[in-house]
């Protein structure tokens, strides 16, 4: 590791005048043997499951060899992973597109438009942030009963969108805000209306803010575990996390340490992906919304 | 909506240089058009059970037979009395200050850490960044498995000295401090990032040429002007961890000898678990609600009394 990390500053001495050769290498060892054992600490257990979840242990799926036994277990858990992995995918598909609209058009209406109400919405729809998850969902659960969306999943991602919306209305609104006004104007002094001018002008303009809020709500409703464990009675209708829970629960008493890794890895997957080709948009969402906020 | 935008058009040309400062009735209307997304799900979502919750707390309400008219304050008594409350509510404290004092000290070291960008100080924030890609249960459930005495990386080490990761009240605390340090780090650091990138370097510049050591730079300069973003991260990770579930919902289950039982797991236990009491539960809804906004209000008002000193 020491000779790849090396070789950089060593080339690079030239040109960047202050750490001499030698000296400048002598300093700097420590730090990246410090810092590079902190990462190895953040990064182990994530490899640790990885790899364990396709090894051999006596009481998993996969007693002897390297295999996706554990992953053959995890596919058959009662309603079977596909119900499971669709459940969750159909709640954060549905998440992310609800907030994405709502976000959209709520977040147009705050940067451009001059309205009675305006900034006491604004501040209300902040205010989410303040109440406790427990506090609302207690409520929510009565009332999703009495409107008929008890137990179901739409419900669920209604719940969800409602909770990403201070976030994501905040950084539309700043999104918005931060395109120059002459740029509708022009469209509007062209003759296209307001829902053309936000369709064909600004959309292509505050794209990062969207894929920003996408990837939180996103990120966001796949990974919730309290929403769902209040909401959803029926065993088919679970989430991947709350089923993933339960599984490691309900294996008669004796917990199946290989199918709970397997879907810890099934769980993280998509995130890490999602969050390495994303990265990017994820810092800047919080350097925007931070720098203003 | 679209009704809005259809009528939109004959709005719209208007001289040009007057166009931004009218305040017609269809701006309005059109401004309320794009807003009533937001505004249906802030009412029907939000202000409605918000209500609804304070009606509950006031009311009998069994998990299965509904509303059985008004109780008040016998909610407030039974949550009070509950045998968990007392030893809960502490036990909420007590996390939120070590979990505090542990994420805004390391995030703050890892972004001083990695404030500088090289290709190896990138390879860092993002290792450091990873983990908080995950979601909280998945977080738990992965160090459930790793804290384990059968499978764990550590397991021979905890049989050799007859002791475990979740065995004891302090251990299991612990424990479960290190998964949130995990999870969240490189989260707090990124916040840390942002609030240390503010800050211009004409100042660190100054204070070298005076000869300000590291360690007097960092006290006088850069603690004090980061205060905004420790402000910020503060109520951020004090609201957080006294509303703790997941983490210990999943990773400790309460355990050893309902030691770690959080505010927010009493508050599920008594609705759905066993007692299946709503008025209860929505009780110590609103107690945990109205202890929230009194403690926000004291961290808002300490931090911007020590701004102005």
């Amino acid at each position: 590791m020491t000779s790849t990390t090396l070789r950089p500053t060593v080339s690079r001495a030239p040109v960047k005048a202050p750490p001499t050769t030698l000296a400048g290498v002598a300093i700097r060892t420590p730090f990246w043997v410090f810092s590079g054992a902190l990462a190895v600490i953040f990064l182990f257990p994530l490899v640790w499951t990885s790899v364990k979840s396709v090894s051999p242990h006596p009481g998993t799926g996969q007693v002897d060899g390297w295999g996706f036994g554990n992953y053959v277990t995890l596919a058959h858990y009662q309603a079977g992973i596909w119900q499971y992995l669709a459940n969750s995918a159909f709640v954060s598909g549905l998440c992310v597109v609800l907030t994405l609209l709502i976000s959209t058009l709520g977040g147009y209406a705050f940067a451009r438009f001059r309205f009675p109400g305006r900034n006491a919405l604004f501040m209300l729809t902040l205010a989410i942030l303040m109440v406790p998850y427990a506090t609302l969902l207690i409520p929510l659960y009565v009332l999703l009963n009495t409107i008929g969306l008890g137990n179901s999943l739409v419900g669920v991602a209604l719940v969800l969108t409602m909770f990403q919306l201070p976030f994501s209305t905040f950084m539309m609104r700043i999104s918005f805000e931060s395109v120059p006004r002459e740029l509708d104007e022009a469209a509007l002094v062209d003759g296209c209306s307001s829902f053309s001018a936000l369709w064909r002008v600004l959309l292509p303009a505050v794209r990062p803010g969207l894929i920003t809020v996408g990837l939180f709500a996103f990120l966001a409703a796949w990974n919730d575990f309290f929403a769902p464990l209040i909401l959803i009675n029926d065993t088919n209708k679970m989430t991947l996390p709350l089923a993933v829970s339960n599984l490691r629960v309900q294996v008669q008493g004796v917990i199946d340490y290989g199918a709970t890794e397997a879907g810890v890895v099934v769980l993280a997957l998509p995130c890490i992906v999602l969050f390495l080709l994303l990265q990017r948009h994820y810092v800047r969402g919080f350097m925007s919304g931070a720098l203003k906020g | 909506m679209t009704l809005h935008t259809a009528a939109a058009p004959p709005a719209a040309p208007a001289p040009p240089g007057t166009a931004p400062r009218r305040r017609t009735n269809g701006h309005r209307l059109r401004g309320w058009g794009y807003a009533s997304p937001t505004a249906l799900f802030v009412l029907v979502l939000f202000v409605v059970p918000l209500v609804l919750v304070f009606r509950m707390s006031a009311s009998k309400w069994p998990l299965l037979s509904g509303d059985q008219g008004i109780n008040f304050p016998d909610n407030f008594t039974a949550a009070v009395d509950n045998r968990f409350f007392v030893d809960s509510v502490l036990f909420t404290l007590k996390y939120t200050f070590f979990a505090t004092i542990l994420l805004i000290g390391l995030g703050l070291g890892l972004a001083m850490l990695v404030q500088e960008s090289s290709r190896w100080k990138g390879l860092l924030r993002t290792s450091f960044l990873v983990p908080s890609a995950l979601g909280l249960a998945s977080a738990s459930l992965l160090f459930y498995v790793l804290y384990s005495p059968l499978v764990g990386p550590l397991a021979p080490v905890m049989e050799h000295f007859g002791w475990s990761f979740l065995g004891t009240p302090n251990a299991a605390l612990a424990s479960t401090l290190f998964l949130i340090v995990w999870r969240y780090a490189g989260f707090y650091m990124l916040l840390m990032l942002v609030g240390l990138q503010a800050i211009p370097s004409d100042i660190y510049e100054a204070a070298r040429m005076d000869g300000a050591s590291r360690w007097h730079t960092f006290w006088r300069i850069t603690i004090p002007l980061l205060r905004p973003t420790l402000a910020l991260t503060t109520i951020l990770c004090v609201t957080g961890s006294l509303l703790a579930f997941e983490q210990f919902y999943i990773l400790t289950k309460g355990g050893p000898d309902n030691s770690t039982i959080t505010v927010v797991q009493l508050i599920y236990s008594v609705a759905f678990q066993g007692q299946n009491d709503l008025g209860v539960a929505a009780a110590l809804s609103v107690i945990v609600l109205a202890a929230l906004v009194v403690i926000n209000v004291v961290q808002l008002r300490a931090f911007r009394g020590s701004d102005e000193s």
